[in-house]
Parts: structure tokens; C-alpha cells; sequence
């Protein structure tokens, strides 16, 4: 399992670990990969439009198999059937009803992968104006992605008592933990941190915290700490910089995620991976469907950019990653083409296209 | 002022009980390392204001922890000013807070955060209030392990404690003069359990129509109060999100020592509390800031329907704090406790 584990890190490694990797029989040579996209709800198709779109420019060697599942359409076995085939997706939000409607297709995806890790990289932009811009925030969430509060386990006892069961095995605490040691190791972090309320919930995050002890005895080079969810999100909006990997039961991981997403300028601008060992899909950080904006050409789709470099990077293709990642960053530290979430007026379209026009400017 | 209001209608209730009085008899913990010297400056800075407040000092019973004298002066007094209490390996102190919370069936947790203004920090535009359901939820403390390696946890939501800290929300909305309340949850994934809060929240709503009403799902209330703490007003959630959010908006505005709490209980029993640790290495030296303790205390006299102590006492606090000339080191100034009081006994004339 270490082994698996070991590779699928490296292969979403950032760019300065230049091994050669072989992933899935594809060699680094321009051979088509075929990719699953799932656009989504809300904004979810501006979103993947813009990543097409630059990898057209890019010339990416991907061929997309699409599957438009908006508006509470179910999840078909084909669509399964084409992940598990391609092993790489990319996907927009889907949309969770609250109170009613059927499980989260967010979860269910996840579940039937087993897509165990999510990896959320938070990092600040040169170019975008923060509260928190006077330190540095570079931190890395690791969330355990397929139990904890997350178990779908309900029922109402009595009517007006209902009950709800956070399971945490383990099993699944070995595996995040590992994954998130084995992250830091390979992309150069230095420390990571758990985060738990091992002092109310003793039996269930003690069992997290006390895994993760365990595990990171194997990793002597790494430091690690610990820390209860509640003063972690208070050190976070008072003291980012001391962070570096993050590990986590599900539901913490949720919150952390989108309080690191808001430290570097909000839901548009961090990526994300969810991680198994059979498959992987890259999707935005944090993952809001923000309905207000939708279909309106104003979503800032950085944060699905910078998963589609991610995933380029998990497909072999380092020096395309690099090129839309570059691209990426250039024209938000140019500052002339930023949606208005990044403090400008440009479109999600003139966003894109002044990322085109980077790429093909260095092509040339 | 603004912020560190409590509860005006129980406050009636204590002015009926009281009036025949001329002080009031309040129940006072210091509690733990700087506890005493914090309770200290509560004490001086309240008897400069003549707040008609006479102080029932019980101490912690260092061994157990519990003490029935602690109970029993809350029963008779109904509210109580608490320093910090330490936290020992096992039982402890902890449980002198469950004992407190069991015994006055202290359901709801207030966390009021203000950014001061003149004090810097990177928001100036926090005014929240987290109300948390104290009770039950992800705290029921039901967990067990059917086989090895493999735990749960019982989160537990009902009705009737969802109406209840639901009702006091709204009341408190009103009381203070606040336009918002709302309700954060994960009733996207927990449809049944969170949905049971909301949908009781929802209802509950609808008996208050001069306020606002409206919903947020947990994880972007967390990005909504990093990114634009301005837009939220009152919260309400269950047990563990209101841990966890009082404690990032309390982050908001330079942490835990700026920030008042108040538990309140059924029928009028409150207890108001500094929620900061007890800084045991400056224990002693005259070093520690008052400040959270004071606020609490400010809450407890609005509480009383004490309103115009309050006022005043609140006003000499933040002016002294925006000045910055005699703040204690946490909040960046080089003054110890006693100078700090001193200023804003000054501010009070």
C-alpha cells in the first residue's frame, strides 16, 4: 500500500520533483490521454470551458470524454464506468440539495472510486490583494474524504430526536495519515499537523489523532504536531504562516479548506485533488456552486486551472502543467485582467483569453 | 453600546427578584493562574463605576475540581462572573463546567466579537454574535468502539433543545437591537440530524418577522467570515460548528483575550465567563489583561438590566484600548494589569 500511496503523491508532486514517472502505461511522449470532464452545476461549465480552452491553446494531448450530469441528474454506470477506464477526471461542483433530495453526488463519486485523499493546496498569488498578504500562506489540507461525519448514517429515534454517526476506522486513519507524510515528504514540507477534538470526541478523533501519532513515527525527517479543530481555525486567521500539511477527519477538513480557500482570496482561487488508489479527480478546493453568479461570464476559474496543472502533472505531462500553471500566475500578477473576486473587472472570457494569449505568446 | 449585550428579558426577571435590593449579589469564580488578578481589576474597575454589584468570591476546590458551595451560591444569586479554570489530566476542572452545565441546564453559549475600533487588527468590520447549541450534538459524549479499530460517535439533534436555543437567538436579536439571524449548518450531508435544526430553526423564524432570517451551510460560513465578516450578524448552530466558528471570529479580532462569553440557563441562571486559558506563565507577575473577563462582565450587567454601568464601563474599556497608551503586552502596548485598570477607572470620571 506504501508503494501505491508513495506514487500517487509523486505524481501530483509539484513541479520541482522532475523524476521520470510512468503513470498508467502513458510515457512522457505526446501519446492522447483520454480524460472524464464533468462540468457540473452553477458555474461548474464556465469553469471547465476556460480549462478546454487553454488546453487547446497549450495543445494538451487529452481527449475529453464529457458528461453533463447538471441539475440533479444521477450518476450513471457509464460514467463510473469511463473514470475507472480513464483513471483522471476533471470536475466542476455539482449541486447538494439541503434537508431533501438523495446524497451528495459529490460523496457518491468519491465513495465508489474510493477516492480517499483530498489534497488542497492554499497558496498565496502574487497579484491579489489579501488581509493576510503581510505573511506568507502556503498550506497544504489533507482530508480523509470517505467516512467520519460524512458516514450517511441517520435515522430519527423518536419523532424530534434524530441521530447521526461520525465512524472513524483505523484503517482509513492509517491511509490519510500516510498519504499526507508521504506528500510532505516528497514535496519538500516540513511539517505536518493533525487536526482533531480528541478532547470531547475521545473514542472516535482519539483514534485519528492516536493513528496519526503512529504514523508519523515512520517519518522521523518530518516534524509533527498536533492541534484541536477549534484553535486551528483561530491560529489560521491569526497565524496562517505557521502551517504546512494539514491532516484530517472529513468534515474538519471541509472547514479548513474553506477557511485556507478565504485566506488566499477566496472560493475561486485554490485547487484540489480528490486521490485513490485506482483513480484521481481534480476539482476546485473548495467547491461552491455559487448559483448567484452562474452563467453570468464573472466566475474567476483559477482554481480549476490550477487542478487541471495539478492533474497534468498526475498524467506525465510536467511541461504542460507548467506552461498553463505559469500562464496562470503571469496574468494574475499582471493585474490587468483579474475577475472582479481578484479586486478587477474582467470576464471569466477575457480572463481566459489574456491566458491564451500568455501561452501562445511563450509557444511562439 | 453595540455589542456585549445579553438577554433583556431575563434581565427583567432579575429586576423583579432584585428590586427590593440595593446591590445586587453576584456569585465570583477567579478561578485558576491569572484568574485572581484578572477578577481583581473586575472588581476595582466595577466598584470606581459604582455598579451596584456585590460580590460573592467562592473558590475552586483545587482537588476535585467541584464544589457544592459553587453551586449553591449560583442557585441562590442565579449569575456568576468566572475566571479561567485549568484543565488537569482527567476529570479536574472540566468537570466543574459540566457540573455548572448540568446543574443550571446552561444551553446556550454566547460569544459575542467586536473589532475594537483604533485597535489593529486585519479586520475592522467584525460585529457577530455566535449563539451555540450547548447541550447535545457532536457533544453528547455517546461513542464507542463495536469492533477494534473501528469508532463512532453519536451526533444527537432534537427538537425541543433547537427551539429552544433557536427562540433565544431571535430574543436576543431583538433585545439588542440586531436585524440578522442565521442559522449554519450541514444540511446538505446531515439531511436528517442538521435538517432537523434548520427546519426547527426555520419555523422558530417565522414568529420573529423583524428579523431577518436566513440560511448558510457551515463550510462557506467559515469562507464568508474570513473573506467579509460585515455581512453576518447573529449565528445559531449546533454544538460543535458554534465551537469551532466562536472561536475563528474571536480570531477575527486578536484572539481569545478581547472576547466575552455568557451560558445561559433556563429560568434567568446565567454564568459569564472569560473562555482564555490561565496563562499560568505569567501567573502572579501583574502582567495579564483583564480585558475578556471585564467584557464578560459587562454582558453579566446588561444581563441585570444594568445598562447604563454598562455603557459606561464598555466605553472607558475600548476607549482605553483604542488609545493604546496603557494596554497590556498581548495586545501590543507595555503596560501590566494594574496600570490598564487604573486608565480605565480614569476613563469612567
Amino acid at each position: 500500500m506504501l508503494n501505491r500511496i508513495s506514487n500517487s503523491v509523486q505524481r501530483i508532486a509539484s513541479a520541482q520533483s522532475g523524476s521520470v514517472r510512468t503513470y498508467l502505461g502513458y510515457t512522457s511522449g505526446v501519446e492522447k490521454r483520454k480524460v472524464t470532464c464533468i462540468p457540473g452545476d452553477g458555474i461548474g461549465p464556465e469553469i471547465t470551458s476556460s480549462v478546454m480552452g487553454v488546453f487547446q491553446a497549450a495543445k494538451v494531448p487529452i481527449e475529453w470524454e464529457i458528461f453533463d450530469i447538471s441539475g440533479g441528474k444521477s450518476i450513471s454506470q457509464e460514467l463510473i464506468a469511463s473514470i475507472s477506464r480513464n483513471k483522471v477526471a476533471l470536475k466542476g461542483p455539482l449541486y447538494t440539495e439541503v434537508l431533501k433530495g438523495d446524497q451528495s453526488r459529490n460523496m457518491e463519486i468519491r465513495k465508489a472510486l474510493d477516492l480517499y485523499a483530498h489534497v488542497i493546496p492554499c497558496k498565496q498569488f502574487k497579484g491579489i490583494t489579501t488581509r493576510h498578504q503581510n505573511v506568507p500562506v502556503d498550506l497544504v489540507v489533507i482530508r480523509e474524504n470517505t467516512q467520519g461525519e460524512y458516514s450517511g448514517l441517520e435515522q430519527t429515534l423518536v419523532p424530534g430526536v434524530v441521530q447521526s454517526l461520525k465512524i472513524i476506522t483505523k484503517e482509513a486513519s492509517t491511509r490519510i495519515a500516510r498519504y499526507a507524510f508521504e506528500y510532505a515528504k516528497n514535496n519538500g514540507r516540513k511539517k505536518v499537523t493533525a487536526i482533531h477534538k480528541a478532547n470531547i470526541q475521545k473514542m472516535t478523533d482519539g483514534l485519528f489523532l492516536e493513528t496519526c501519532k503512529q504514523v508519523a513515527l515512520e517519518y522521523p525527517e518530518i516534524a509533527f504536531d498536533h492541534m484541536i479543530i477549534d484553535n486551528c481555525c483561530m491560529q489560521l486567521v491569526m497565524k496562517p504562516e505557521q502551517f504546512d500539511v494539514m491532516v484530517t477527519p472529513n468534515l474538519y477538513g471541509n472547514l479548513v479548506t474553506n477557511v485556507g480557500a478565504a485566506l488566499i482570496g477566496g472560493p475561486g482561487l485554490a485547487p484540489g485533488a480528490n486521490i485513490g488508489e485506482r483513480a484521481a479527480i481534480f476539482e476546485m478546493g473548495a467547491h461552491h456552486v455559487a448559483a448567484d453568479i452562474a452563467g453570468m461570464d464573472k466566475v474567476n476559474p483559477t482554481g480549476l486551472l490550477l487542478a487541471s496543472s495539478m492533474m497534468l502533472k498526475h498524467l506525465n505531462l510536467d511541461e504542460y502543467a507548467d506552461k498553463v500553471e505559469k500562464a496562470v500566475k503571469t496574468v494574475i500578477s499582471s493585474g490587468k485582467y483579474l475577475t472582479s473576486d481578484m479586486g478587477g473587472n474582467a470576464s471569466t472570457k477575457e480572463f481566459t483569453r489574456a491566458i491564451i494569449e500568455e501561452i501562445e505568446k511563450n509557444q511562439q | 453600546m453595540f455589542s456585549f449585550n445579553s438577554l433583556n428579558r431575563f434581565a427583567k426577571v432579575a429586576n423583579r427578584y432584585y428590586s427590593s435590593q440595593n446591590n445586587i449579589t453576584v456569585t465570583l469564580i477567579p478561578g485558576d493562574g491569572i484568574g485572581p488578578e484578572i477578577a481583581d481589576s473586575v472588581k476595582k474597575i466595577f466598584s470606581a463605576a459604582k455598579a451596584p454589584i456585590s460580590w460573592e468570591t467562592v473558590n475552586v476546590d483545587a482537588k476535585t475540581g467541584v464544589s457544592t458551595e459553587i453551586i449553591d451560591s449560583i442557585r441562590k444569586n442565579k449569575v456568576g462572573l468566572k475566571g479561567p479554570l485549568g484543565t488537569p489530566i482527567g476529570t479536574g476542572h472540566q468537570s466543574l463546567n459540566l457540573a455548572l452545565r448540568k446543574a443550571f441546564n446552561l444551553y446556550a453559549n454566547v460569544r459575542p466579537c467586536l473589532s475594537i475600533p483604533g485597535f489593529k487588527t486585519r479586520y475592522d468590520d467584525v460585529n457577530t454574535v455566535v449563539i451555540r447549541e450547548n447541550t447535545e450534538g457532536e457533544y453528547s459524549g455517546i461513542e464507542n468502539m463495536p469492533v477494534k479499530g473501528v469508532a463512532q460517535s453519536i451526533k444527537i439533534i432534537t427538537k425541543e433543545a433547537s427551539a429552544r436555543v433557536a427562540n433565544y437567538a431571535f430574543q436576543y436579536a431583538m433585545a439588542n437591537g440586531r436585524k440578522k439571524v442565521t442559522c449554519v449548518h450541514k444540511a446538505n450531508i446531515m439531511k436528517q440530524s442538521d435538517g432537523l435544526f434548520v427546519t426547527t430553526c426555520r419555523e422558530v423564524s417565522t414568529r420573529y418577522p423583524s428579523i431577518k432570517y436566513e440560511e448558510m451551510v457551515v463550510d462557506n460560513n467559515c469562507m464568508q467570515l474570513v473573506l467579509n465578516p460585515g455581512k453576518l450578524d447573529v449565528m445559531v448552530l449546533p454544538n460543535l460548528y458554534g465551537d469551532i466558528v466562536s472561536d475563528l471570529c474571536a480570531g477575527l479580532i486578536g484572539g481569545l483575550g478581547l472576547t466575552p462569553s455568557g451560558n445561559i440557563g433556563e429560568n434567568g441562571t446565567a454564568i459569564f465567563e472569560a473562555v482564555h486559558g490561565t496563562a499560568p506563565d505569567i501567573a502572579g507577575q501583574g502582567k495579564a489583561n483583564p480585558t475578556a473577563l471585564l467584557l464578560s462582565g459587562i454582558m453579566m450587567l446588561r444581563h441585570l438590566g444594568l445598562n447604563s454601568h454598562a455603557d459606561k464601563i464598555e466605553k472607558a474599556v475600548l476607549t482605553t484600548i483604542s488609545e493604546g497608551k496603557s494596554i497590556t503586552k498581548d495586545l501590543g502596548g507595555n503596560s501590566g494589569t494594574a496600570e490598564y485598570t487604573d486608565a480605565v477607572i480614569a476613563k469612567l470620571q
